[in-house]
């Protein structure tokens, strides 16, 4: 849900980072921060648990300068991803513009991956919004691991599993060394500021 | 759905936000939506506050509460209200999609905050539902 403020042209748009546990949402986050402070409101902020995993949101202000004369607002969001912390993944994707789902390449997150997926569409559906509507990236996170030869689910795996109806762009990534990390987040953002041109004068 | 508010709308609420609280002593301000988009904020030049982080936390901890108070058998929680040493949070709800919070210092009591908060909500709600 984009706000859109005719007085200061400007517009806020919502992006979430979803996923299953530990598959490096916070640190696409992270990565962002650190070589983007010159867009960035404010600290990012965090709010996670004694084991330092995400408890409810990190949340980044992200500052994109102009489009079609707005300045433009990015909040980008992450969800916890354990599987219990389900009623918080609800909250935080309320409003939501757009998605990034970050899937772990690791072999056995196979199924963590689909199940977090089929998460994410249950809950849009709360929303009364469908996955198959909303902007939405896959990131194929933690390529890097196999040049230490840790087993990786192949790439074509991972679109057949996760691709093969949503048919959105998809990048390979690895958001601890940052590789792709900033085009994810580029091609989220025009695809979610695509779905509300037509409301900017 | 996305939420545009033209000028006219906003430079109303923000007239009532000043008027009816920022006169009385309050320090800051923020009308946002439960996404944690802000719509309006004011301060009173002395506080700098992160209106964004704020925004997005406020929106966290209102959907927060009100999902509590659906696992104790509450439609809603019908107070909700930090306490500090210096400052105090009191969340509002407004219409259905908004949240108001009003930070204010303890020159300033909960009771004539509720109730000044209270009547600058309805003149809001009226001009978020024109």
């Amino acid at each position: 849900m984009a706000f859109i403020n005719f007085k200061k042209r400007e517009v806020q748009i919502k992006i979430v980072y979803y996923g299953p546990g530990r598959g490096g949402k916070t640190s696409n986050l992270e990565y962002i921060f650190n070589k983007s402070k010159e867009h960035i409101l404010t600290e990012l902020v965090t709010i996670k648990t004694q084991g330092d995993r995400t408890l409810f949101f990190d949340f980044l202000p992200f500052d994109m300068g102009r489009i079609e004369g707005y300045e433009v607002k990015v909040q980008l969001y992450t969800v916890p991803g354990q599987t219990m912390y389900n009623s918080t993944r609800q909250l935080v994707l309320k409003g939501v513009d757009g998605i990034v789902f970050v899937a772990d390449s690791l072999e056995a997150m196979r199924k963590k991956n689909f199940e977090s997926l089929k998460n994410l569409q249950d809950n849009l559906k709360l929303q009364k919004k469908s996955i198959f509507k909303i902007p939405l990236v896959l990131q194929y996170n933690k390529r890097d691991l196999a040049e230490q030869g840790i087993p990786l689910l192949p790439v074509e795996l991972l679109e057949k599993d996760l691709n093969s109806q949503l048919k959105v762009p998809a990048f390979e990534a690895s958001a601890l060394e940052g590789t792709n990390v900033l085009a994810t987040l580029k091609k989220i953002i025009i695809l979610t500021i695509a779905t509300i041109q037509d409301q900017l004068e | 759905m996305n939420i545009a508010l033209g000028s006219e709308q906003l430079d109303k609420i923000g007239k009532i936000l000043q008027t009816d609280l920022m006169e009385l002593g309050v320090h800051c301000i923020v009308l946002l939506d439960l996404a944690g988009n802000i719509i309006a904020d004011l301060d009173n030049g002395k506080t700098k506050f992160d209106v964004y982080s704020l925004a997005a936390l406020a929106a966290g901890n209102f959907g927060a509460v009100s999902t509590m108070a659906q696992i104790i058998g509450e439609e809603e929680i019908l107070l909700l209200f930090h306490k500090g040493k210096k400052e105090n949070i009191y969340f509002s709800k407004v219409l259905e999609d908004f949240l108001l919070i009003t930070i204010f210092g303890h020159d300033l009591s909960l009771g004539f905050i509720r109730l000044k908060v209270a009547e600058a909500i309805e003149k809001i709600a009226k001009v978020l539902a024109a």
